[in-house]
């Protein structure tokens, strides 16, 4: 099959807008991604360092608060720190209608899937209430500006990011004979290595043992963050000495962060690690059991470019079968969302002017429903793949009451269904689509049946 | 040959269900045996050592400096051997009552590579390792899969994520208490055109319109487990209004009717780090819903079998962040009023450093896999033969532990 500009809409990015044009070629949708990132600039998320209220914020708010214990102070220093939680609760909502309005907006959906596909592969989860809203921030500032690029540079922002050391606990490991350890009887602690060859790199069918994770682990030690650093490299609680992960020894002499950079850079070129990589976009984009010569020819690519990603996506967007029309993957609840809004041309002003209250009724609340909790997956291995793990009873449940009741919420008027069935599934629905469109009680319903329809749920 | 067919000849089930005087005319509709099993899948890999602490192993303390066990960490004595991490302290009464117990030293066949994920997807689908495309379906819905004629509510799937353990040909209901859905009777003829070629869509929209109908329908069964929740004096000590206990509660409703089987997750066992706090999350999720079941099944709890069951355990070793990491053997807990609890079994296999697993983990003893087929032969009345061939294929599943009363 040849490229299609509506399966490069649907498949490949966030769904068919009435106002904006598809893509024209896979050469275009390699420009685009590989172009300026404009989707941001239209709605900005605040980077990790840069975002309010940050973790130092909350640390100082924290310690005025014990200071002022007992004095005429306490009751605005309490006062402060509840504002703060309470921006920090609002700036999740904040940061999910900044994605949407990207998402609806862009005209690079691929930059968009591509961004959601490297957070999950690199899942990380708020270790604590007051570190919520800092997943979006860690998402603009170690994961977007790479999914182009280098996989190895991901994997070094992600590993030096405090989202992901507070999650896996790698600021609770110590090298067993550090100076730290040695003070305060710690050691190691195994998390961020074992997840790290199991999922960010060679994956769990890959060439490594017990001893590769624990080697690993020892090599990470020194890797810490607080609130005031972020991320960052303590070498009194790094094991002193070399370790040897896949046969390769790393450091000696004085304990350094460029040991682990090394590491790293090691693992994302490694042979095993281009697999799982292509094999794990194939599934995402085109099919549960993609062509393994497709995913080959992907593994081989990015080891040629020396591990950078758009290679692997060239081969992937000029294989025939990325177009067949037979769609084999389900949206999953977000991009159903975004997709929907898309497909109805809900303004940009209106979801950049909702208020917080819309944002959790419109799309935080029907995420949880349907089976998305935002940006809170159970594991490390983010959200499923499976078609059946999202099309339940329950996830239809709320797809299907979304598709009937949000969109009269969001806009005032509603197209006429004869038309955005075209809008929303390109210029030829399928003819039972078509049929229950035009044959819909009221206007809401008839967009309802097309959404919630499987083949505007089905990419 | 074809052992499915030979099994839906009848064979399947023992005599003790179709005899047993509590099986009613109704229930009778729903599945030919009356009991009730839950299944509850303790996602994260549960330290099974902290739980059940066995402390009267002289090793276990100098493995744990900072865990502290026994009676320096507030624990319960259970029987002179083992006690019980002072989070799990609601559930003494029902230990008391000999309504909760535990299994020790197993495990699943996992072993090795401890990945979480791997380790749930073998313990769900109930075979020895992930080879073969082994992930076709899960061991309760096999169970399901050998009676034959039964109606989707029989088996309930509950909450968000995907229970593996009850997917399959078989058919079970899927739902999470938090969903809604009411629409027009035209909306959903037309959702059925619009679905009509595509089975999962068509499968999947269908069940949420009966089982939210359903739901609406037996508003009244809904009602009767709340007063009974309501004055119940198990609900005093439920801890929260959480999401597990919103799905005990539903489970319980379901229970309370035609569902037979019921299973859903409860997440957070990964303490890799400051185990004695964060164990408490798990804990208390865990009691809240043992609890909950308890009050919401009233009169049914006592023919109700609650398993809860790990990926894996975690090393016998503290690690360095006062947590443990991955390991192979841990424990199962169980409650019911069908089981007989009040005591901690299972071969100990000791904590010397000789007696680990790798050098690093509790040595598995027995395979946790017989322990769930034991209970599914006592409460169901289900064949050996078919236990160990169709459900947990080549499993054998040794001497009755007598875990059913």
């Amino acid at each position: 099959m040849p490229f299609d500009p509506t399966i490069a809409e649907i498949r490949f990015g966030m769904g068919l807008s009435p106002d904006i044009a598809p893509p024209a070629s896979a050469d275009d949708m390699m420009a685009r991604l590989t172009g300026p990132d404009a989707a941001a600039v239209i709605a900005p998320i605040p980077t990790y360092t840069d975002v309010y209220p940050s973790s130092m914020d909350f640390r100082n708010a924290s310690r005025a608060l014990n200071a002022a214990r007992g004095t005429d102070g306490e009751e605005a220093a309490t006062e402060l720190q509840s504002k703060l939680r309470e921006d920090g609760r609002a700036a999740v909502a904040l940061f999910l209608q900044a994605e949407l309005a990207r998402s609806v907006h862009t005209n690079d959906g691929f930059r968009e899937r591509l961004t959601r596909f490297w957070a999950d592969h690199f899942t990380v989860r708020a270790t604590s209430g007051i570190r919520r809203h800092l997943v979006s921030p860690y998402i603009q500032e170690a994961i977007r500006p790479h999914v182009a690029g280098s996989f190895a540079d991901m994997l070094v922002a992600v590993v030096g990011s405090p989202m992901m050391i507070l999650f896996l606990d790698q600021h609770q490991s110590m090298g067993p004979n550090s100076r730290t350890a040695q003070q305060r009887d710690r050691g190691l602690n195994e998390n961020l290595a074992r997840e790290l060859l199991e999922l960010h790199t060679l994956g769990v069918g890959g060439g490594y043992t017990q001893t590769d994770v624990r080697e690993l682990a020892e090599l990470l030690t020194g890797v810490t963050a607080n609130a005031q650093r972020g991320g960052y490299f303590r070498a009194q609680q790094a094991e002193p000495g070399a370790e040897t992960v896949l046969g390769v020894s790393y450091g000696g002499g004085d304990a350094s962060l460029d040991h682990v950079t090394a590491a790293l850079r090691d693992l994302a070129v490694h042979p095993d690690t281009a697999r799982h990589l292509a094999h794990k976009l194939a599934v995402h984009f085109v099919s549960p059991e993609p062509d393994d010569a497709v995913v080959q020819a992907m593994a081989a690519a990015y080891l040629d470019a020396d591990g950078d990603l758009s290679a692997m996506y060239d081969v992937l967007l000029q294989d025939e079968g990325s177009w067949s029309p037979e769609a084999l993957k389900v949206k999953q609840p977000f991009d159903f969302i975004a997709s929907s809004m898309r497909a109805l041309a809900v303004p940009l002003d209106t979801i950049l002017n909702a208020t917080l209250q819309d944002v959790r009724r419109v799309a935080q609340r029907p995420l949880s429903v349907m089976g998305q909790t935002w940006q809170s997956p159970v594991g490390p291995d983010g959200w499923s793949e499976d078609a059946e793990n999202w099309i339940t009873p329950q996830g239809m449940a709320g797809r299907i009451t979304w598709s009937m009741k949000i969109p009269r919420d969001v806009l005032d008027d509603l197209p006429d269904p004869r038309d955005f069935v075209f809008h929303a599934l390109g210029p030829t629905p399928p003819e039972p689509v078509l049929f229950a469109a035009n044959a819909a009680e009221t206007v809401s319903d008839g967009i309802g049946i097309v959404l919630a329809s499987a083949a505007f749920q089905r990419r | 040959m074809d052992r499915r067919r030979f099994l839906i000849g009848g064979a399947a089930l023992g005599c003790s269900a179709a005899a047993s005087p509590l099986v009613t005319p109704v229930a009778m509709a729903a599945a030919p045996w009356d009991a009730r099993l839950v299944v509850v899948i303790l996602r994260g890999a549960m330290d099974g050592l902290d739980v059940i602490q066995p402390y009267g192993d002289a090793d276990l303390a100098a493995l744990r400096p900072t865990l502290l066990t026994g009676e320096a960490g507030e624990a319960t004595d259970l029987d002179g051997f083992y006690a019980l991490n002072r989070h799990f302290e609601p559930l003494m009464g029902l230990w008391n009552a000999g309504q909760f117990g535990a299994v020790h030293a197993v495990s699943t066949p996992y072993r090795d590579k401890r990945s979480h994920f791997d380790g749930q997807d073998i313990l769900e689908a109930g075979l020895p390792d992930l080879s073969g495309g082994g992930l076709r379906d899960g061991w309760l819905n096999r169970m399901l899969q050998v009676v034959p004629g039964l109606e989707p509510e029989v088996a309930f799937a509950i909450g968000r994520e995907q229970m593996l353990v009850l997917a399959g040909d078989a058919p079970a209901s899927r739902w999470s208490p938090d969903a809604r859905l009411q629409i027009s009777s035209n909306a959903r003829q037309l959702l059925n055109v619009v679905h009509h070629d595509d089975p999962l869509f068509r499968d999947a929209s269908a069940a949420a319109i009966e089982i939210a109908e359903q739901i609406s329908l037996q508003g009244d069964v809904d009602a009767q487990t709340e007063d009974m929740m309501a004055q119940s004096p198990m609900m005093e000590a439920v801890q929260s209004n959480g999401e597990h206990v919103k799905i005990a509660e539903f489970a319980a409703s379901r229970l309370r009717g035609d569902t037979r089987i019921a299973s859903f997750s409860i997440n957070g066992w990964d303490t890799h780090a400051r185990q004695g706090n964060t164990l408490g999350r798990g804990a208390r999720a865990l009691n809240d819903t043992i609890l909950t079941l308890r009050a919401g099944l009233g009169p049914v709890w006592d023919k109700t079998a609650v398993l809860c069951l790990t990926e894996f355990g975690r090393t016998a070793r503290e690690n360095g962040s006062l947590g443990t990491d991955h390991g192979t053997g841990g424990a199962m807990l169980y409650a019911g009023g069908a089981l007989r609890g009040g005591q901690v079994i299972g071969e100990w296999p000791g904590l010397a450093e000789g007696d680990l697993y790798d050098q690093r983990d509790l040595l598995p003893t027995r395979d946790v896999r017989d322990y769930a087929a034991w209970v599914m032969r006592g409460l169901i009345g289900l064949d050996q033969s078919t236990l160990e061939q169709a459900i947990f294929p080549g499993l054998q599943m040794g001497p009755n532990p007598g875990l059913v009363l």
